[in-house]
């Protein structure tokens, strides 16, 4: 059992053809059901739906008070290595880029850690590369035992691994990974990523089962938006979290929605996505998914992060670094892509106080999981 | 007139409104809202605080006498995490109190009863006093009752959902035959729901979201107060049956009296 016939049998062209041949009249069902199905989440975010998007906006606010509260979730990302062996078009990280590769030492972590619990963050995400001889499966063990007793949430945004992998990293206290497929257009895929493990288009779509099958607490999905057709990759995403509901019925689920960012000399996006548009896609997705948690990062400026908020994020990131050592070891070093939004956590959780948000900093205790002690 | 004041293992409440501590925009508007409530049991869930620090945000504001903590497992899926789960919120809240939620879905979060019964057992020989978040399933209330739960928390509607009492029909069976208190959780999203529980004689009810989401959360807090309160006191005064035809009221066989 896997994502793979759903998606064999949902060709790309047929998808963007029926999204933008959606009307008006398609979009004012899928508003006016009890619950949208995913037909009605292509009217939603059709070109179609440009017309209604403050009546969808209102919908998503209500949608996600009722199930969120009026609260936002803290995190950010701790950057442990900037080795990796892929070609990525779009990454700072890309191997055939020359910057200087480092990778943090267990006390390094520590350094690192000390800042961020210092600014009040109890719920850290650890990036990596993609390059096994340094940062393979037994470093990101090293990494959670190192880090678990100072965080309650740890999530990961790694390269893809094998069942097995999960299945050893999850009792050391993983509770969250992130894998954004970057996009589900498989030539286009192909283009960006021509060298390297990632390469594989096949066993990236397939993490989410190896992660459900081996009882991740959460997971997150997405694409890269910019470098193919984002109404259809943001299809394919729904795609692909409704059949993961439905399979891996225990796990939760949340979505990002990275806009591909300037980065040293590489790619400018392929499809501009516009703020508008994004805002329809967040909105589209809160109406056909009242549980997911929606996740906005620093990529966004704080003009657009200050007003989406309101309209269905549920958990945003805040005084991010992209580059290992970021935060304490190595300030200067190359970042993976910049940030849009410098501001302190400690602003960024006044500003959702001032709009009526109360930041949540912990929401999860690793004692919940009684395989960690 | 007063109503009865309302007993759960030997403890005596005279609010028959339980609050929860989720969803409230900072924790002082929380603090407040739950002080306007008059609600005596708040229920806080063990994945929000931070047991290791004297100073969290959420149990300070949570320090009035008024004020008994229930800590919930929310967040756990399975028995087993549950009564680890349990022991650490003794240990660090000082109660043995417990709202015992195991809900494996995360999407809607609704209680898994196999795991709840089992977590349920065990708990009650640990010497919990146990509060199971459960379906409105009147046998599983039943077994719950005999494994030695201190009340029953059957829901209304999905968590969250503000829809109101969907389970009505089960809810009467359940308040028919139980032995233990029921409270009504989850799905209450107005005072009139919570009223319509007290009438028909379910002991109290717990809300969250229908508090912490309002416009204006401390007046609503307010709403349910009163709407629990006219409730309890209408189930006591004993409602006038609804009939589906006219009933005189000279009755043609007054005669033979």
């Amino acid at each position: 059992m896997s994502f793979r016939p759903i998606f064999e049998a949902h060709a790309w062209d047929d998808v963007k053809t029926s999204i933008y041949a959606k009307t008006a009249a398609d979009v004012e069902r899928a508003l006016a059901a009890p619950k949208r199905t995913l037909d009605g989440f292509q009217a939603l975010i059709s070109p179609a739906a440009a017309p209604y998007l403050e009546q969808m906006a209102q919908l998503s606010q209500q949608l996600t008070r009722r199930r969120f509260g009026n609260t936002v979730q803290l995190y950010v990302p701790l950057y442990l290595s900037n080795e990796c062996q892929n070609i990525c078009t779009y990454c700072g990280f890309s191997l055939d880029n020359q910057i200087r590769r480092r990778t943090l030492s267990s006390v390094e972590m520590l350094q690192e850690a000390a800042v961020l619990k210092g600014w009040g963050y109890d719920h850290v995400l650890l990036v990596t590369g993609e390059a096994n001889q340094t940062v393979g499966v037994d470093y990101l063990e090293k990494a959670l035992r190192t880090l678990r007793p100072h965080f309650s949430h740890i999530s990961m945004e790694v390269q893809p691994l094998d069942q097995a992998d999960y299945e050893r990293l999850i009792p050391q206290g993983l509770n969250t990974v992130l894998v954004y497929q970057e996009t589900y257009h498989q030539q286009d895929y192909k283009k960006h990523h021509p060298k390297g493990k990632k390469s594989n288009f096949h066993y990236r779509l397939d993490t989410p089962d190896r992660l459900g099958r081996a009882g991740i607490h959460k997971m997150g999905l997405g694409v890269l938006f910019g470098l193919e057709d984002w109404r259809t990759d943001a299809f394919y995403t729904a795609l692909h979290l409704d059949y993961l509901e439905r399979t891996y019925w225990q796990t939760k689920y949340s979505l990002s929605f990275p806009r591909l960012r300037p980065t040293e000399g590489l790619l400018q996006p392929k499809v501009e996505m516009t703020d508008r548009e994004l805002v329809q896609l967040i909105c589209a997705y809160r109406l056909l998914n009242e549980e997911v948690e929606l996740s906005i990062s620093t990529r966004e400026s704080p003009t657009f992060r200050d007003n989406i908020i309101r309209l269905g994020i549920t958990s945003i990131s805040a005084g991010s670094k992209t580059n290992p050592g970021g935060y304490a070891v190595a300030p200067e070093s190359l970042e993976q892509f910049e940030i849009s939004d410098e501001r302190s956590p400690q602003e960024i959780a006044a500003m959702l106080r001032r709009q009526g948000y109360e930041p949540v900093w912990k929401d999860w205790d690793p004692t919940l999981t009684a395989t960690v002690r | 007139m007063t109503t009865h004041p309302l007993v759960i293992a030997g403890r005596t409440f005279s609010s028959r409104l339980f609050t929860g501590t989720g969803k409230f925009s900072s924790a002082q508007l929380m603090e407040e809202a739950l002080l306007a409530s008059g609600s005596e049991l708040v229920t806080v869930a063990l994945k929000r605080v931070d047991v290791t620090s004297a100073d969290d945000d959420l149990l300070r504001h949570l320090g009035h006498p008024q004020f008994s903590l229930l800590p919930n497992t929310s967040g756990v899926r399975t028995a087993k995490e549950a009564v680890f789960a349990a022991q650490l919120a003794r240990e660090a809240l000082e109660t043995n109190w417990l709202k015992l939620e195991i809900h494996p879905d995360p999407k809607y979060l609704l209680p898994d009863p196999i795991e709840t019964l089992k977590a349920a057992e065990e708990l009650v020989q640990l010497g919990f006093v146990v509060l199971p978040y459960i379906h409105a399933d009147p046998v599983l209330c039943k077994r719950l009752e005999e494994v030695g739960v201190a009340a029953v928390m059957p829901l209304g509607a999905p968590i969250g959902s503000n829809k109101g009492l969907l389970t009505r029909e089960f809810l009467e069976i359940i308040i028919g035959q139980s032995r233990v208190p029921v409270v009504v959780d989850a799905g209450i999203g107005a005072p009139s729901h919570a009223a319509a529980a007290l009438e028909m004689g379910a002991d109290a009810v717990l809300v969250n979201t229908a508090i912490a989401v309002a416009g204006q959360p401390v007046a609503m807090a307010q709403a349910f107060k009163m709407a629990v309160e006219a409730g309890r006191l209408a189930y006591e005064a004993k409602l006038a049956a609804p009939a589906s035809h006219a009933v005189a009221s000279s009755p043609l066989t007054a005669f033979l009296d």
